[in-house]
């Protein structure tokens, strides 16, 4: 049988289940993943919080894949850097774009770039160590800190922030943000949406978690739980349950906060403000306070809107992280849609002046925006790979050289490509650093760092 | 706490849970799934993904279903594994319907 030779930009969740759905058709298929960093696994390594081991074991998934027959890995390999996608084309049957939706959106209104004004992007990859986030600086000398967005990587942002350093410490946090995090004198963190509890995006578990966190208290005001008639309706939709369960949580916290289980001192409080729009962040050189227009709910259910009530408020503040939406990067030879910061597609294939451009596809966050938890990504792989290879009909008369194409031309631009084996030796390092520390890795947290390990 | 798969699936076999597990940890008999404790690692992707709302995060579960918990356990442990979505059974829609969903 011909072998299809296909490659694979990006090595986080969504690339690995599609290399998963490839391997496992009845073709006789190569995959070349390829990932900017020397390290695989995304987000699940630079995303997903290190007090969530559990869901990180889908690590364990990934490393299995890694380790098939007809999968190859080439990391420290950046795409429009050291090959161009026309490049792969050239050597490949067809070409996954599976890279994210690294950077955040802007709140774009002014002060945004006062010193203390942040991406939450930035501090999740400054303390999972992705070399990217390392020089980041957080002034935790703040006593309160505002945090934009009512999702999961708000929800994430402030538990690290909140919990004690002591729950942390045997986690895979990287070691300089542990000791930062330690000196921090953060007592307050307000978590700030434009729309009600309703519309709150959080997971109902991880809204649960803030609240169980054993030193703080978790604060609403109880009028912004009264619920509109158009609120009721998005409710009693059966597909809405976790909105359900939110407003039961976010009802639950008064009661809370006077349990005899809770300890008397509480260290931290995180209050949950709505129909808040942020308008100015204020301050000279460094973030003094933030100011919002109030809002109400206007329209019908799932599509309702806010509308200024003309009053503002005000919250005096150090430090202010957005978290406010993700875009993917664009790519050269590669449409781009700027407004969503996706890669135009339809299920997969990408589409250029309406029509499929040929032998390119897209996967995850990249072609359907950040939504989605790590197991949608499953869901969506498998979609584009079952377009991928219905596409793949009479390849065979155009033969490619695959992985041996791909590693001349890296070789030529004298790219230092880090294999599965050099990966697992950086693996095993890390692993060994943090059984000092009894913490299950201590990740590098530089480049050179990892390449240093390949050098010995 | 893991996630259950509770009296709901029944008669329907709309397997949507399976492609979108990102570890693997559905088993399957002729008429249910059940999930790998063990296996499962909490990311609740399973649960939207389901037509009759069969799953539950431990947590958020009614207490009357606590013997699935048992169930789930018990039976993963015996059962393969469930790779891909299947067709579902003759009798799926009729189910989601009897449900009201």
């Amino acid at each position: 049988m011909v072998k299809i030779h296909i490659a694979i930009v990006g090595s986080g969740p969504s690339g690995f289940y599609a290399a998963e759905a490839l391997l496992r058709s009845d073709l006789n298929v190569e995959v070349n993943m390829i990932e900017k960093l020397p390290t695989p696994f995304g987000l699940v390594r630079s995303g997903v919080a290190p007090d969530h081991p559990k869901l990180k074991q889908s690590i364990l998934v990934y490393d299995r894949i890694l380790k098939q027959d007809g999968m190859n890995f080439f990391g420290n390999v950046t795409v429009d850097e050291d090959i161009s996608v026309e490049d792969l084309l050239k050597t490949h049957h067809g070409v996954i774009m599976a890279c994210g939706a690294p950077l955040d959106n802007k709140l774009n209104i002014a002060g945004e770039n006062l010193q203390g004004s942040h991406a939450a992007t930035a501090f999740v990859g400054w303390y999972n160590g992705h070399p990217e986030y390392r020089d980041e600086q957080f002034d935790f000398k703040q006593k309160t800190a505002i945090v934009i967005g009512h999702g999961n990587v708000a929800a994430d942002v402030c538990r690290i922030l909140s919990k004690p350093v002591s729950e942390l410490k045997k986690s895979d946090i990287a070691e300089h943000a542990l000791e930062a995090l330690a000196e921090s004198q953060i007592r307050e963190i307000h978590v700030v949406g434009r729309r009600g509890p309703v519309q709150a995006k959080f997971s109902p578990k991880e809204l649960r978690e803030l609240a169980d966190i054993s030193n703080i208290t978790t604060e609403v005001d109880e009028n912004d739980c009264e619920i509109g008639e158009q609120c009721k309706v998005e409710l009693s939709d059966p597909k809405n349950i976790s909105s359900g369960k939110n407003l039961e949580l976010f009802r639950s916290f008064p009661a809370l906060q006077t349990s005899p289980e809770r300890p008397p001192h509480q260290l931290r409080k995180i209050k949950f403000h709505f129909y808040l729009t942020p308008q100015k962040i204020h301050g000279a050189e460094t973030v003094q306070g933030m100011s919002f227009l109030k809002n109400q709910l206007g329209g019908q259910a799932f599509s309702q809107t806010v509308i200024s009530t003309g009053e503002t408020e005000h919250i005096p503040c150090g430090l202010v992280f957005r978290s406010i939406g993700y875009r993917g990067v664009p790519f050269k030879d590669i449409p781009f849609n700027d407004d969503q910061g996706k890669i135009p597609n339809k299920e997969g294939r990408v589409i250029k002046n309406g029509k499929a451009l040929p032998g390119v596809y897209v996967t995850g966050w990249q072609k359907r925006g950040p939504s989605g938890i790590i197991g949608t990504n499953r869901a969506d792989s498998i979609e584009t790979v079952v377009c991928l290879l219905a596409d793949m009909a009479g390849v065979e008369k155009t033969p490619k050289s695959g992985s041996n194409g791909l590693t001349a031309i890296l070789k030529k631009q004298q790219v230092q490509i880090v294999g599965l084996d050099d990966w697992l030796k950086i693996d095993t390092s890390e692993i060994a650093r943090g059984k000092k520390f009894g913490k299950p890795r201590e990740k590098f947290t530089r480049v050179d760092e990892m390449l240093d390990v390949l050098s010995v | 706490m893991p996630h259950i798969v509770t009296e709901n699936c029944q008669s329907c076999r709309f397997t949507d849970c399976v492609s979108h597990c990102p570890v693997e940890c559905f088993h399957e008999d002729d008429e249910r799934l059940y999930i790998n404790p063990d296996v499962c690692v909490d990311c609740g992707a399973c649960i939207p993904a389901c037509p009759v709302q069969a799953i539950y995060d431990v947590v958020d579960m009614p207490e009357d279903k606590d013997p699935w918990i048992k169930v789930n356990a018990e039976r993963s442990k015996t059962l393969p594994v469930i790779m891909s979505k299947q067709e579902p059974l003759s009798t799926a829609e009729a189910r989601r319907t009897e449900l009201g969903l």
